[in-house]
């Protein structure tokens, strides 16, 4: 098996051309130590850029897909959910999420997550973007350092985002009416901020709310400023016609807070962070002067009350400075009557000026109840008069009575008790009253009879004319129409009478003719007369009608 | 004396270019076919090295061509990252299970099966195994048609990619897998390319 056996045939065969090898083979190796390095990098960047998972519970994973829905933060992707489950009582979501390397932030106690949907509210709506990009978890980082891998997910996204430029405040309120996270915070009708939180008081008698008014506009909020809940529509009819007053729509729909500042001189320094302010049930309330205590008074009115309901306003000279807070009735035995107890409020500084004034006055009066006592007798009386003719309603007026009767009063009784004069809606009421009883006294029956026994007489009158007069007359018509129509008969043209009066005529013309004739032949011969008549020529053709003879 | 007696039993080279038949050069010469020039050798220089070692690269590209996303299907704003795998699982839930099938073949069997195929007969040559030398041969041929075929994905990506450009309606973006998985398709081929069938028949413990 060597080449000396077979030599025969290949011996003219070519010597191939030898070349100096240039490449090693083992140099290949570097093919796969390439992919490897390529691998590795691959792999040391992938585990670099592992950030920390965490995990987020959720009332629902509506929207949220493993492998897919991303983590953004201000709209930049910050990790992405890697899976979804139930957690272990089946009520909650558990989401997965792997948060990148540089967002590792965001796995801080403090950091809020919630699911970014789009969100048809009543103030109207967000998150459109995702309608066609699907849902994706918004991320708002906390400042806090400590790591946490655990956190319960909002329900819906936070009002106000950290490091927003802005205030919050305080706002307290009776209750929250129609308000709710993120209702919007309204100056001169401008949205400049919202609700972003609320809670009850600890002892449950009011509601404490924070809003979030935006830079740069939080500079409006001043130390005197005014809060007023602008959910409500004020209609008010007054004499320049009916006024609607609102917000806006969304508002009244959806509720809202809406600020302002007082009008007049005013302290217009910037709030600081967190001031509290009391949020007010209107604007009106709300720029109404501020209160101060009040004061108590009883009044005994011997009328009706209807038409006076609690809350009515008590005006002193038109102006409101309280409301009715109870309405009794009280029995009075010596008369026999039922006078009804009507207890007010009394704001005395809803006077301004006056009150200042006033409480100067009273110094020298011997105290506030002295100069009530003063202004009592100078004729001040509590009156109830009808605040709308259309619904009745009334409210009580405190105003100097002219002519009042005497009344007494106490200024040291507890409670006070103002005297009170009837309404003048009462001496309207008298005055009608009156005037119906003459209206009642007119004898409209006899006036009546009267009349109707008149009635009858004329009509056996009429009858008389109908039944007697109205034939007879018809009669002489009848012969009157007889006579002119034989009267006419008589005159026309082919009558009787017509034609012997034309014959007549002729024959009585032929007459004057021959007599005329008479006459000329004698005046030419008189002889004849004697004579009788001689041949002569005829006598001359009779002339023509249009020749004088 | 069987077997018909071989090209090297006889001092004897085929140049693999043009057929020409020549004396075998010493052991260690670089030899060149006097005829057309091209490089004569008695097997593949290095043949299994350079087989090992693509095969192995192409291994290692494997790994993040699935892992990868290969594409970026945009359609009306909803972003979809897919491998490779996740492309098949849902062309099958969305109802194209014999489009599933197709990419599943090309894309994840044809590769293993290079894999698997040109590891065995790395391993037979290498051990100069007498086992079944015929199927391994057909194997070898058969690895070697398949080829470039398995480029199905990167021939999608890079069609959809050049076709759907519709902006925000609808868009295709390649991602890295894809370059990855083009890469292991192609060093495949390397691979089979440097595997010298010959060796399968090349039982002698003293043959070249």
């Amino acid at each position: 098996m060597s080449d000396e056996h077979k030599p025969g045939p290949y011996d003219d065969l070519p010597e191939p051309a030898v070349r100096r090898r240039r490449l090693n083979a083992s140099l290949i190796w570097l093919v796969p130590t390439l992919a490897a390095l390529v691998g590795l990098s691959l792999a040391v960047k992938a585990w670099l850029q592992q950030g920390p998972t965490i995990r987020i519970s959720f009332a629902s994973a509506e929207g949220v897909e493993a492998d897919k829905t991303e983590v953004k933060y201000k709209n930049v992707v910050i990790g992405r959910v890697e899976a979804v489950d139930l957690s272990e009582d089946r009520k909650r979501v558990i989401v997965k999420v792997a948060l990148n390397k540089s967002a590792e932030s965001f796995a801080t106690a403090g950091t809020r997550y919630w699911v970014e949907r789009p969100r048809i509210g009543l103030g109207g709506v967000s998150g459109v973007g995702t309608l066609l990009s699907g849902s994706y978890i918004g991320a708002d980082v906390g400042d806090s350092q400590e790591r946490k891998a655990f956190f319960v997910g909002l329900e819906n996204p936070p009002a106000v985002m950290r490091g927003a430029p802005g205030k919050s405040f305080v706002l307290h309120s009776d209750d929250l009416g129609s308000l709710d996270i993120g209702s919007p915070v309204y100056y001169r009708r401008i949205r400049v901020g919202r609700v972003s939180s609320y809670q009850l008081d600890e002892d449950g008698k009011g509601v404490t709310l924070r809003i979030f008014v935006d830079g740069p506009n939080d500079r409006y909020v001043t130390r005197s400023a005014r809060f007023w809940n602008a959910s409500g529509v004020d209609v008010s009819l007054g004499a320049d016609g009916l006024k609607v007053n609102s917000q806006s729509l969304a508002t009244v729909i959806a509720g809202g807070v809406a600020f302002q500042d007082p009008p007049g001189p005013h302290d217009t320094t910037p709030a600081a962070e967190d001031t509290r302010f009391t949020l007010f049930a209107d604007r009106a309330t709300a720029m109404a002067p501020p209160d101060g205590p009040g004061q108590y008074v009883r009044m005994r009115f011997d009328q009706s009350v209807r038409g006076l309901a609690v809350g009515a306003p008590v005006e002193f000279l038109g102006v409101n400075i309280g409301r009715v807070v109870s309405i009794n009735l009280d029995y009075d035995a010596g008369r026999q009557r039922f006078p009804a107890l009507v207890g007010a409020l009394l704001y005395p500084q809803r006077l301004g000026r006056a009150y200042e004034k006033l409480a100067a006055a009273a110094a020298s009066h011997g105290g506030e109840e002295g100069l009530l006592g003063t202004l009592v007798a100078h004729g001040l009386r509590a009156q109830m008069r009808v605040g709308n003719l259309l619904t009745g309603q009334m409210y009580v007026a405190l105003d100097f009575v002219p002519n009042a009767p005497k009344a007494t009063f106490d200024p040291r009784a507890k409670p006070l008790e103002l005297p009170t004069a009837p309404g003048s809606f009462d001496k309207l009421q008298e005055q009608v009253v009156q005037i119906v009883d003459k209206v009642q006294k007119i004898p409209f029956d006899s006036i009546g009879r009267h009349l109707d026994d008149s009635l009858a007489g004329l009509d056996g009158a009429l009858k008389q004319v109908n039944g007697q007069l109205l034939p007879q007359l018809n009669r002489t018509l009848e012969g009157a129409q007889q006579t002119l129509h034989s009267a006419n008969g008589a005159l026309s043209a082919d009558a009787p009478l017509q034609r012997e009066l034309g014959d007549t005529l002729e024959q009585l013309q032929r007459m004057a003719r021959s007599l005329r004739a008479l006459t000329d032949y004698l005046g030419v011969h008189p002889e004849a007369l004697l004579r009788g008549r001689q041949d002569a020529p005829p006598p001359p053709a009779p002339p023509s009608p249009g020749r004088k003879p | 004396m069987s077997a018909p007696p071989r090209a090297v039993e006889l001092g004897l080279v085929g140049c693999t270019v043009c057929g020409q038949v020549c004396r075998a050069p010493g052991p260690l010469a670089q030899a060149a076919c006097p005829r057309c020039g091209a490089v004569l050798r008695r097997r593949k220089a290095g043949s299994l090295a350079r087989s090992w070692a693509f095969l192995i690269a192409a291994f290692i590209f494997y790994i993040p061509a699935n892992l990868l996303p290969i594409m970026r299907t945009v359609s009306l704003g909803d972003v979809d990252d897919n491998t490779i795998l996740s492309g098949v699982v849902e062309l099958w839930v969305k109802g194209s299970p014999d489009l599933a099938v197709i990419v599943f073949a090309a894309s994840i069997m044809v590769p293993m099966l290079k894999f698997v195929v040109l590891a065995t007969l790395l391993v037979c040559a290498q051990r100069r195994s007498r086992w079944a030398q015929v199927q391994r041969a057909r194997l070898y041929r058969l690895v070697d048609l398949i080829g470039y075929w398995s480029m199905l994905d990167v021939f999608v990506v890079s069609l959809l990619t050049a076709l759907v450009r519709f902006g925000f309606f609808s868009e295709v973006e390649p991602l890295p897998g894809v370059i990855y998985f083009g890469l292991t398709v192609i060093l495949t081929m390397l691979a089979s390319m440097s595997f010298d069938p010959r060796l399968t028949w090349d039982t002698d413990k003293d043959a070249p």
